[in-house]
């Protein structure tokens, strides 16, 4: 008698004997189909984080650079930051002088206002502000407009380059270029509205929230000059040449800041790497806890089954007694039950996949997610094999019994 | 030819501490085409010699051969087939699977022996038929009467064309009336050239067997051919 004779007579019996006990199969279908879904669910949602992280991080782009009065990362004395010396438009123009790799260096300077158009409002808007070549530091595409000029970033005029999600909230008609709009209680012109940029996982640093200001305006409306410490930032000339750009980038700004040999850096040369190691170990642990959790869903659904498989011997001692009295072997009653139990996790792990398509078809309306090819055949190898495992003990415990007690069972 | 030849067969149970024989020392030989009843009152060990006979348990000391070939040092594989392809069971409570009809029923030995499908069910209709149950293939147990039910497992025990028939008091559960239809269905296979051994404790009941073999404390009381024996009058299998 083949292997495939067998798996599929056995296949039969075990269907049969799931239809017999419909309520029972599909109760402990349950366990399994909320375990899969909660799993399929739970990758589905560390990629689509993970994604949307990676999106974003690329759009803040990684040849740049980032010079700032305080390190991101690292385990620099906040307090040895904090006194430092602000980073200001001085020691950007003297950098800019001297620094030869850059392809484009910009300063940087945020604050955070409401914006209006007349009845609609954003509140707590982060304004970036900066020189022309602020452009060319970014990755930045523009739906209308351009950005502005070096002549209207020298002379601190009123206009405004705004975000693609800040432009949909004050404008909902998309009529926003060259309308007026009050920052605070300023006016000023849009002249340029960016395309989709970033990912929502950057929050209020995704450029879609931000909008972009002659730096010299902030100074002028919104920021004291000696109150604030700028961020200059530089992009490379190539990814490759970022590590030589960041070494001159350090140099310079000793210089620029006057440090004597023996004095240690007053200043952070940042780089979006630093955010993405930072986001590694918080967010690895996250996933670690979150599948594992979903896994004890699994686990007790598995419980279910191997429980239920017990009960389902026993019930049947009698049947399985006369399986063995008219030939059936140790081995055929073993693979019966096991398919039995497998039958139960796979159909379980089908519906539980289905039902995981389709919540994620509604979790992406907040968070951009598809369940993965991977993932489909990971929840599927996964329900086989607690079917296996769950269905192995009781049906070993079947396939040993011995005939004869077996058919006098009552 | 000998079907079934045991020699000094002993089988002895192991309850906690103690030893109980439930079989001292019993030699018998049946040959093919016999129709054999085994009696004896309850302790006597008929139990488990039909146990023993059907391949189902090994003795403990002593030698079975079952058509020429040692059974006593079988693997559980090996006596797994013998019961599948040489011997066919007929339990006193029918032993049928509730949810299946009847033509699964008499099918599920085929399964085991790895017949394909549509071979099993014209072989299994060909015993219901033979049975007298051609128009009840496809009802399920609780469906049919007690001595169709039994019928069914007559069936399911005639499919594989064993080398006997093993029935533990195929009566016990049925009226006289249906009982002795059933005693009927067993003379017929007896007459179709088929080895019939049978269980029973009721007097009336075996003699309608050619040779009542009587244990006692396990061992062989009386071993002899019926004088009067008993013809059912019912005819259940077709003649063609």
């Amino acid at each position: 008698m083949n292997f495939w004779f067998e798996m599929k007579e056995g296949l039969f019996i075990a269907l049969r004997a799931l239809r017999a006990n419909k309520i029972r199969t599909i109760l402990t279908m349950l366990g399994i189909v909320i375990g899969i879904t909660s799993v399929v669910l739970m990758t589905t949602a560390i990629k689509g984080i993970d994604g949307a992280f990676q999106q974003g991080i690329s759009a803040l782009g990684s040849d740049v650079l980032y010079i700032d009065k305080y390190a991101w990362f690292g385990n620099t004395d906040f307090w040895e930051m904090r006194n430092r010396k602000n980073l200001i438009m001085d020691d950007f123009s003297r950098f800019k002088d001297l620094a030869k790799l850059p392809k484009a260096s910009a300063p940087v300077l945020r604050a955070r206002k409401t914006l209006k158009n007349g009845e609609n409002n954003v509140e707590g808007v982060i304004l970036v502000g900066s020189t022309a070549d602020y452009v060319a530091t970014t990755n930045f595409t523009f739906n209308i407009g351009r950005f502005f000029t070096q002549t209207e970033g020298q002379a601190a005029r009123d206009v405004v380059v705004l975000g693609s999600e800040v432009a949909k909230n004050l404008f909902p008609r998309g009529d926003g270029i060259d309308k007026t709009i009050k920052i605070g209680n300023h006016n000023f012109k849009v002249i340029g509205i960016l395309d989709e940029q970033g990912s929502f996982i950057l929050g209020s640093f995704n450029p879609d929230n931000q909008v972009f200001l002659p730096i010299g305006s902030i100074f002028k409306y919104f920021l004291n000059r000696s109150r604030g410490s700028i961020t200059i930032n530089v992009r490379a000339q190539s990814p490759a040449m970022v590590a030589e750009t960041k070494e001159e980038a350090i140099g310079v700004m000793r210089k620029v800041r006057g440090l004597k040999f023996d004095e240690k850096d007053d200043f952070a040369v940042n780089q979006q790497e630093g955010l993405m190691n930072n986001y590694n170990s918080v967010v690895g642990v996250i996933q670690i806890a979150g599948l594992f959790i979903t896994g004890l869903a699994l686990f007790v659904g598995a419980i279910g089954i191997m429980n239920i498989m017990f009960v389902s011997v026993k019930e049947r001692t009698k049947e399985i007694g006369l399986r063995k009295a008219i030939g059936a072997r140790r081995r055929t009653i073993l693979g019966q039950f096991i398919l039995e139990s497998s039958s139960i996790c796979l159909f379980g792990g089908l519906v539980g996949l289905l039902l995981a398509v389709m919540l994620s078809m509604v979790i992406n309306q907040f968070l951009p997610t598809s369940v993965q090819y991977s993932a489909v055949i990971i929840a599927i190898v996964i329900s086989l094999i607690t079917g296996v495992l769950a269905g192995f003990a009781p049906a070993y415990t079947a396939a040993k019994m011995d005939p004869v007690t077996a058919l006098r069972y009552e | 030819m000998n079907i079934i030849k045991i020699e000094h067969i002993a089988k002895i149970y192991q309850l906690g501490t103690q030893q109980v024989k439930a079989l001292a020392d019993v030699s018998v030989t049946i040959d093919k085409n016999e129709y054999v009843a085994i009696m004896g009152p309850s302790g006597s060990g008929k139990s488990t010699l039909m146990n023993m006979l059907g391949c189902l348990d090994t003795p403990t000391s002593g030698i079975y051969e079952f058509t020429g070939k040692n059974v006593s040092e079988m693997t559980d594989n090996e006596l797994a087939k013998i019961r599948n392809q040489e011997i066919g069971f007929v339990f006193q409570t029918f032993n049928l699977l509730a949810r299946s009809d009847a033509l699964h029923n008499v099918e599920l030995p085929l399964i085991y022996s790895g017949i394909p499908a549509y071979e099993r069910k014209e072989r299994a209709e060909k015993a219901l038929i033979d049975v007298g149950l051609e128009d009840r293939i496809h009802h399920r147990p609780n469906e049919l009467s007690g001595g169709q039910r039994q019928r069914v497992a007559v069936a399911r025990a005639l499919v594989t064309n064993p080398s006997i028939i093993l029935a533990d008091e195929p009566t016990g559960n049925l009226d006289s009336k249906t009982g002795e239809e059933i005693m009927g269905l067993f003379s017929e296979l007896h007459d179709k050239g088929n080895t019939i051994i049978l269980v029973t404790h009721e007097e009336y009941i075996a003699e309608h067997a050619v040779r009542i073999i009587r244990l006692r404390d396990g061992l062989v009381e009386s071993d002899e051919i019926v004088k009067k024996r008993l013809i059912p009058k019912t005819k259940i299998i077709s003649q063609n």
